[in-house]
């Protein structure tokens, strides 16, 4: 019924009609499933997701709308006396932040503020709080689990215009900048002053600091450089009755009392909004080498995975791995040839050093080694700029690829290193011609795969397939069922997979003691069967 | 007949480096910047290894003119296909002199000796955009010249080259001895494969002196400055079109 998005106003009118009915308005991914799925994961569903609706709405969907406030004309004209110019209604703008940017969840909000202090976002937090109108706060749009955009009216708080830079110490490397800096625009800061940031991910031309820290980003260089959860020092918040927490340190070393930041970090924006971000950030190595890889089998890949850790250690700076369909999706969506010859398997690794001799002469023993014991049949090696970016975009282009092949399932695991393209196997199996195709690849050094499945169009019995099997083989051997994408909307019911009933409850108690309202994020990270 | 091909790889700036000028004018940074093979010369190196594949020439010899790190170039020649490489060693004053002229020389001095059959270059550098060492090493030698090749044809003792120019394609055939320079559309150089740099390491680099092969390194040519282009200046917004037509008056363009 709202299969086109036109901005006329009759279809806005009836949009506002339903979602005061309490029904969802989209959320494209998965509508109706339940004729799709078996009696049997049913039950199992029902067992552990009891949603508002009961067992008639999927875990993915989006609950009914709480009772918060609606937008009236009067805050209309506080919002546009805080932010003169910066309050907008029209729906052409408004447009763009109210879907993802996957095109599968869109809510309908009707405001999007765009502060540039921190002072401002508390005016605004406090006002809100008090009115009890909900609030979505949103860096670059380009979480994966629908947890950037609004799920109905909810005020859309952007960070767009605070991207300044706030300060630098060249000695210790600690950056200090506003929430909305783009990720970017940050490395590109860092490089001219011989640093770079300590994550990076291929939505790094639109994603936004604040974000990644929200979202707990995890990306490329992790397995060198670490989480958020160790390179951020500290954060200033904005809590949900418009308190401003200011944990701003810029200390390596701070143990008088309880770590603050640490909860804000990955809580996806539902326990305050991060306005300012201090981070630690390393030295730009003075030589990088990255390899692809090719490998017959899984094992051998692994093989070398721990060959790799054993001969070129504390220079690794990423292990990532992709697989023959990939390629496939890569030649045939974006003409992109393979550097090598056809392999089951292809890893990207990336050395950074501060000696290129000594980077070469370590790199270039353990290529030896790893040809001599057949362990990798093909490969080549790039230490020139270009050649660098080239070889990255096999493994960071993957994802624009799979969005050419059709409609995309997309899967972020965590599992034992052993056991990740298991999964991938089982899931061609048990999915057989049913979907188009079936790739794995991602951060297998940090065993984390991401599975996905493409359509050629949305297909609820395809996914009633698809879930939830992945999420019950992910809970057989403890997996995570979000390694780092979070949970947002499209997850949040998911969460007993991986955490248990006292952990989660613990949450909702942080999340009542921060924001007892609930009018931060609401539908989104947590289960609805907290309440 | 010889079978031998001589391919010039030039090690420049790598293109993907944002380039600096120094404080003082006289030239662009270079200390501890990314260098890598000229993208033309990795082209010519692609075609000189495709032609030994097919088994029209007998070997493919890689020459760099420069300083000691000219010989990392070589090697990624090497790696590419190349079966030796030749490092005419020039550090100093005279590599900051070192322009196509000298090139030039060396290549035609090497060529005799080597009795190369083809010499193949990059049309053009991508740190200076002369596109002259080519043409100087052909009117040195006194050989026809195929420049801004797109596709070469090897046809018994002549070579058949379609040329790039302004007004679309030219074919020429040219006798050999001859020199050609790579185009962009020449070919898609490959990428050096784990066996084949390994092979790589233990293959032949000879070094040899200029003044070995009796050339004057000597340049006519002075830089007097180097400066960064003119920044791109803000645009100015401007709410009607009466505004607009206003401040074309103003600055004169209409």
């Amino acid at each position: 019924m709202l299969g086109v998005f036109q901005t006329s106003q009759k279809l806005r009118t009836s949009l506002r009609l339903l979602s005061r009915a309490g029904l969802p308005p989209v959320d494209l991914q998965v509508q109706l499933l339940l004729r799709g799925r078996s009696p049997q994961s049913a039950t199992f569903s029902r067992e552990l997701h009891l949603g508002p609706d009961g067992p008639a709405s999927s875990p993915a969907a989006a609950p009914r709308r709480l009772p918060f406030s609606r937008v009236t004309v009067e805050d209309l004209t506080f919002f546009g006396k805080t932010l003169p110019g910066r309050a907008i209604t029209d729906p052409d703008l408004v447009q763009s932040s109210n879907e993802d940017w996957l095109k599968s969840v869109r809510g309908s909000s009707e405001v999007l503020l765009r502060p540039q202090t921190t002072q401002e976002v508390s005016q605004i937090l406090s006002y809100c709080h008090s009115r009890n109108l909900a609030v979505n706060s949103q860096g670059g749009n380009t979480g994966l689990v629908g947890g950037s955009v609004p799920v109905y009216d909810e005020i859309i708080l952007s960070t767009s215009l605070m991207n300044s830079i706030l300060s630098f110490d060249k000695i210790s490397g600690i950056l200090t900048c506003q929430a909305g800096c783009v990720l970017e625009n940050l490395s590109l800061y860092l490089e001219e002053r011989d640093y770079i940031m300590p994550l990076d991910l291929g939505a790094k031309g639109s994603c936004q600091i604040g974000g990644n820290v929200a979202t707990n980003a995890g990306g490329l260089r992790l397995l060198r450089y670490g989480s958020l959860h160790g390179t951020v020092l500290g954060l200033e918040v904005v809590l949900a009755d418009g308190r401003v927490l200011d944990c701003l340190s810029t200390l390596r070393k701070d143990n008088t009392g309880y770590d603050l930041k640490q909860l804000f970090i990955g809580s996806e924006g539902t326990l305050g909004v991060i306005t300012a971000v201090s981070i630690l950030c390393p030295r730009k190595p003075k030589s990088v080498n990255v390899v692809f890889l090719g490998c017959e089998t899984f094992d051998q890949l692994l093989k070398t995975f721990q060959l790799c850790k054993g001969m070129l250690g504390e220079i690794l700076s990423a292990f990532e791995f992709l697989d023959s369909e990939c390629m496939r999706l890569l030649n045939t969506h974006l003409k992109l040839a393979n550097p090598i010859s056809d392999c089951p398997f292809y890893i990207v690794i990336e050395t950074s050093g501060s000696d290129s001799d000594h980077d070469s002469q370590k790199l270039h023993n353990f290529l030896e080694e790893a040809m001599t014991s057949l362990l990798v049949t093909d490969g080549t090696v790039a230490t020139e700029e270009s050649k660098i970016k080239t070889l990255w975009s096999m493994r960071e282009r993957v994802t624009e690829a799979l969005t050419h092949d059709g409609f995309t399932y997309k899967y972020d695991i965590s599992l034992p290193v052993e056991r990740i393209y298991q999964l991938v196997t089982d899931m061609r199996e048990h999915l057989g011609k049913r979907a188009r195709s079936v790739v794995g690849y991602g951060h297998v050094g940090d065993g984390n795969l991401h599975l996905n499945v493409t359509s050629p169009a949305k297909d609820p019995a395809l996914l009633a397939s698809i879930e939830p099997f992945i999420y019950e083989w992910t809970a057989k051997f403890q997996g995570s069922i979000s390694a780092e994408h979070g949970l947002g909307l499209k997850k949040r019911n998911y969460i007993y997979y991986s955490k248990s009933r006292p952990a989660v409850a613990v949450m909702g108690k942080m999340k009542t003691l921060l924001d007892p309202k609930g009018i931060l994020n609401p539908y989104k990270t947590l289960p609805d069967d907290l309440k | 007949m010889s079978g031998r091909v001589l391919v010039g790889v030039k090690r420049v700036i790598d293109y993907a480096v944002k380039i600096r000028v120094k404080p003082d004018n006289t030239g662009v940074v270079t200390d501890g910047v990314k260098h890598s093979m000229n993208p033309f010369c990795e082209i010519a190196v692609e075609e000189a290894v495709k032609l030994k594949e097919k088994k029209l020439v007998k070997e493919v010899v890689a020459v760099s003119c420069g300083p000691q790190q000219s010989q990392e170039t070589i090697r990624t020649a090497l790696a590419m296909g190349a079966d030796r490489g030749i490092h005419v060693e020039v550090s100093g004053k005279d590599y900051e002199t070192l322009g196509p002229l000298q090139v030039s020389k060396i290549m035609a001095a090497l060529a005799k000796k080597e009795d190369a059959q083809i010499i193949i270059l990059g049309k053009q550098a991508i740190d200076d955009d002369c596109n002259q060492t080519g043409q100087m090493t052909a009117a040195l030698l006194d050989w026809p010249q195929g420049t801004f090749a797109s596709e070469v044809t090897l046809d018994g003792d002549k070579i058949k080259v379609v040329r790039e120019i302004d007004g679309g394609l030219e074919t020429i055939k040219i006798n050999t001895p001859a020199v050609l320079t790579a185009d962009l559309r020449l070919n898609t150089p490959r990428y050096a494969t784990l066996p084949n740099i390994m092979k790589a390491k233990k293959k032949k680099i000879a070094n040899v002196k200029p003044a070995d092969l009796g050339v004057n390194l000597t340049s006519k040519l002075e830089v007097l400055r180097v400066e960064d282009p003119p920044q791109r200046q803000a645009g100015m917004k401007v709410e009607t079109v009466e505004d607009l037509v206003g401040k074309l008056k103003e600055s004169g363009k209409v």
